[in-house]
């Protein structure tokens, strides 16, 4: 079976193209069936059962009793989903742009050959090995004004020093902000350091000779050499934002008011706390929308750029 | 052979006798705070005296945490043997879907529908003739608790009514007290709302608005005035910074805040920290305006289960939690009242005994619960969340929404 696989393919390149294409690589199609079962049945099938009942009017028990669009004129008319919707973009943006930041600026420094490398990097990924939820409640306590940073400073002698974000609705996003790159910079690190490290030493010899600055190689030359890299680290942080879930539950439970929910919060909370299935269903349908409204463009260009090419 | 006819004789001998022993029946509820645990542990004491099995499946967090965790277990087809719901229409698709237990044999043996007073309670158990739920108390949210010793401090007498309560503000305020202790869960600003709304707009109303879902009536001003009431009242509320009802209870149990609008479970908490009603600290129904209480309550439900056994137990605790021993053994614990008339409390504290006195005069509403659904209670609850927590949403605003609510109420 090892010999076939490893010479099937050289046969193969040799004969551009062959009619039975379909019956070729038996043993991998084989093996891949479990997963193509799976992301049918689970993921596409399940998905699709979703959109079907969230035209539904199904409250603890789906029901097929069809109402149109009704589900989705009332999700768009309730404020609590409008401020999900306007805290998740506002997250979106500021964690891919400064986990992307952060991520590459530790990245290049570690690559510096500096001391303690490894020291450096256990401590930078430490916070990725935690759960949210131990992430979300371990920075609630951080950002309490009777515990934490506010505590401390204000023991320290300033004593009308402020700082209070989790309960004052217009910044406690940003207090989940902090939480999340806490969490996730270290994998963006590791990620673009592990980048960064493939690229050739000539390379760096080149720009060298030539007289560039160390930072106008990185922005120049190595930021467009490791873009598959980057391309992966995107891609893992935007999933991680449109889950953003257990963290703000951890953190504020949505609160002060509303002002930090997630749509997370509310498709779990009208489909298991509001006995209201149809109408989860149907945020959760608006979820899938905005990830594919993200995802089809890229993934066009990334990768029917590629077939061209 | 004959070994093998020894096992399967061992075998049976030791399988029949645990048949007609105990029966382990996993109880949910989501009574975790110190009084509710005592209240709970007097149910389980009585249920292993008489022979059964109480294996306790106490759920942290609140009603909104429990509750879909409970009906998920039920749905997903793992059942537990009982477990606590509030009464009203959570658990009607459940009865629908055949998932839950019918009682009736029960109920018409031990004649429940003469002991059970007020008999609303009986009646939200039952759907199309049958009963599916047994009541174990009756809660009600209409109550102000107030610490007697902040009042105190801060020089003013005790008020006596929501009006005087407002006007000691900013007297309790200047003596560094949060006048009004409020926790941030969504529940609990919904329902000290709704408490505000039958104290202020009155109870004919309140039953306009949430029973007939007239939204005319939800837009009337007399309506709004429950509005203006509630921006008061935030104001008062601004530096409760907790999250749990009981945190806010111990806020008031400590004199660090005057008063809180709070449900009669509260009082377990008083009488878990030693206080005394009337001395350390003092409770006005009905806000003090409109002595009136809602009457909902907690019930156990029983989800239908293959086993015999499990079902046989679960008529016996069915009928166990309606015993007038154990009436009185959980309601003294946990402050709230008894479903039947007929026990004898005498050694209630004072404010149970108004709420007694309320009870027998009649003076009844039935809860939100059993009016709205959850999916209109969620709605409410995210409205109310949102008010009591904002600084700028005004009371015309929320009015507008809420009235919004309610013509889309089913």
């Amino acid at each position: 079976m090892a010999d076939a696989g490893m010479t099937k393919p050289l046969t193969d390149r040799r004969a551009a193209v062959r009619p039975v294409r379909a019956w070729r690589n038996m043993n991998a199609k084989v093996a891949s069936i479990p997963m193509v079962a799976t992301v049918l049945v689970i993921f596409i099938g399940c998905s699709l059962w979703t959109v079907l009942y969230s035209f539904t009017d199904s409250k603890l028990l789906p029901r097929e009793r069809f109402v149109g669009l009704e589900q989705y004129e009332r999700l768009w008319g309730t404020d609590r989903w409008l401020v999900s919707i306007g805290n998740l973009a506002v997250f979106g943006v500021l964690s891919m742009v400064f986990s992307l930041v952060i991520g590459f600026t530790l990245a290049a420094m570690l690559d510096r050959k500096i001391r303690f490398e490894n020291a450096f990097r256990t401590i930078f990924l430490y916070p990725f090995a935690l759960s949210f939820i131990v992430t979300g409640l371990v920075w609630q306590w951080i950002l309490n004004p009777t515990y934490g940073v506010q505590k401390v400073v204000r023991d320290l002698g300033w004593t009308s020093f402020s700082f209070d974000p989790l309960y004052t609705d217009s910044i406690v996003i940003y207090g989940i902000l902090i939480a999340a790159l806490w969490q996730g910079t270290g994998l963006v690190m590791c990620l673009m350091l592990a980048g960064i490290r493939g690229i050739d030493e000539d390379i760096w010899k080149a720009s060298r000779v030539e007289g560039i600055s160390v930072w106008k190689t990185y922005i120049v030359i190595i930021i467009p050499m490791i873009r598959p890299v980057i391309v992966t680290a995107v891609v893992i942080i935007a999933a991680g934002i449109v889950k953003v879930y257990d963290l703000v539950v951890a953190q504020t439970s949505g609160g002060p008011g509303n002002a930090s929910q997630m749509p997370a919060l509310y498709v779990m909370d009208k489909m298991f706390k509001d006995q209201n299935l149809a109408q989860g269903f149907a945020a959760s349908t608006m979820m899938l929308v905005t990830v594919a409204i993200v995802l089809i463009p890229w993934a066009y260009l990334e990768f029917g750029g590629k077939r061209r090419g | 052979m004959t070994k093998m006819k020894l096992a399967l004789a061992l075998l049976a001998s030791a399988a029949l006798p645990q048949a007609v022993l105990a029966t382990d029946l996993e109880v949910t509820h989501w009574w975790t705070s110190g009084g509710e645990a005592a209240a709970v542990a007097e149910m389980a004491r009585a249920f292993d005296a008489s022979g059964d099995k109480w294996v306790d499946g106490a759920i942290a967090g609140s009603g909104g945490t429990a509750r879909p965790i409970i009906i998920s277990r039920i749905l997903g087809g793992d059942p537990m043997g009982a477990t606590q719901l509030n009464h009203g229409l959570q658990a009607q698709e459940l009865i629908q879907a055949g998932l839950l237990q019918d009682l009736t044999e029960v109920a018409e043996a031990e004649g429940w529908k003469d002991i059970i007073k007020p008999i609303s309670l009986l009646d939200a158990c039952t759907f199309e003739g049958k009963i599916y739920c047994a009541p174990v108390n009756i809660h009600s949210w209409q109550w102000l608790w107030l610490s007697n010793a902040a009042f105190e401090k801060a020089g003013v007498a005790v008020p006596t009514t929501w009006d005087e309560f407002v006007a000691a503000g900013p007297a309790l305020e200047a003596a560094g007290i949060i006048p009004l202790a409020m926790g941030q869960q969504p529940w609990q600003s919904s329902g000290a709302f709704s408490v505000m709304a039958v104290a202020i707009a009155g109870q004919d109303l309140w039953l306009t608005v949430h029973r007939d879902k007239d939204e005319a009536a939800a837009a009337s001003p007399e309506f709004g005035k429950v509005f203006e009431a509630a921006v008061a009242a935030r104001s008062m509320a601004a530096k409760s910074n907790v999250q749990d009802w009981n945190q806010a209870t111990n806020l008031v149990i400590s004199g660090a805040a005057g008063g809180q609008i709070m449900g009669d479970w509260a009082q377990g908490e008083f009488q878990l920290a030693g206080q005394v009603a009337g001395t350390d600290y003092t409770c006005l129904p009905g806000l003090g305006v409109n002595e009136v209480i809602s009457t909902g309550g907690d019930a156990f439900y029983f989800p239908v289960n293959d086993d015999a056994e499990v079902t046989a137990a679960q008529k016996r605790l069915a009928s166990l939690l309606v015993s007038k021993e154990l009436q009185v053994a959980f309601n003294l614990k946990k402050g709230s009242l008894p479903i039947r008339g007929d026990v004898d409390l005498a050694t209630a504290n004072d404010c149970m005994k108004k709420g007694l006195e309320i009870l027998a005069a009649g003076a009844i509403l039935p809860s939100q619960d059993e009016l709205l659904t959850p999916d209109a209670q969620g709605q409410i609850e995210d409205l109310m969340v949102e008010f009591w927590n904002s600084t700028t949403m005004s009371a015309a605003d929320a009015h507008a929404k809420y009235v919004e609510i309610i013509a889309s109420a089913e």
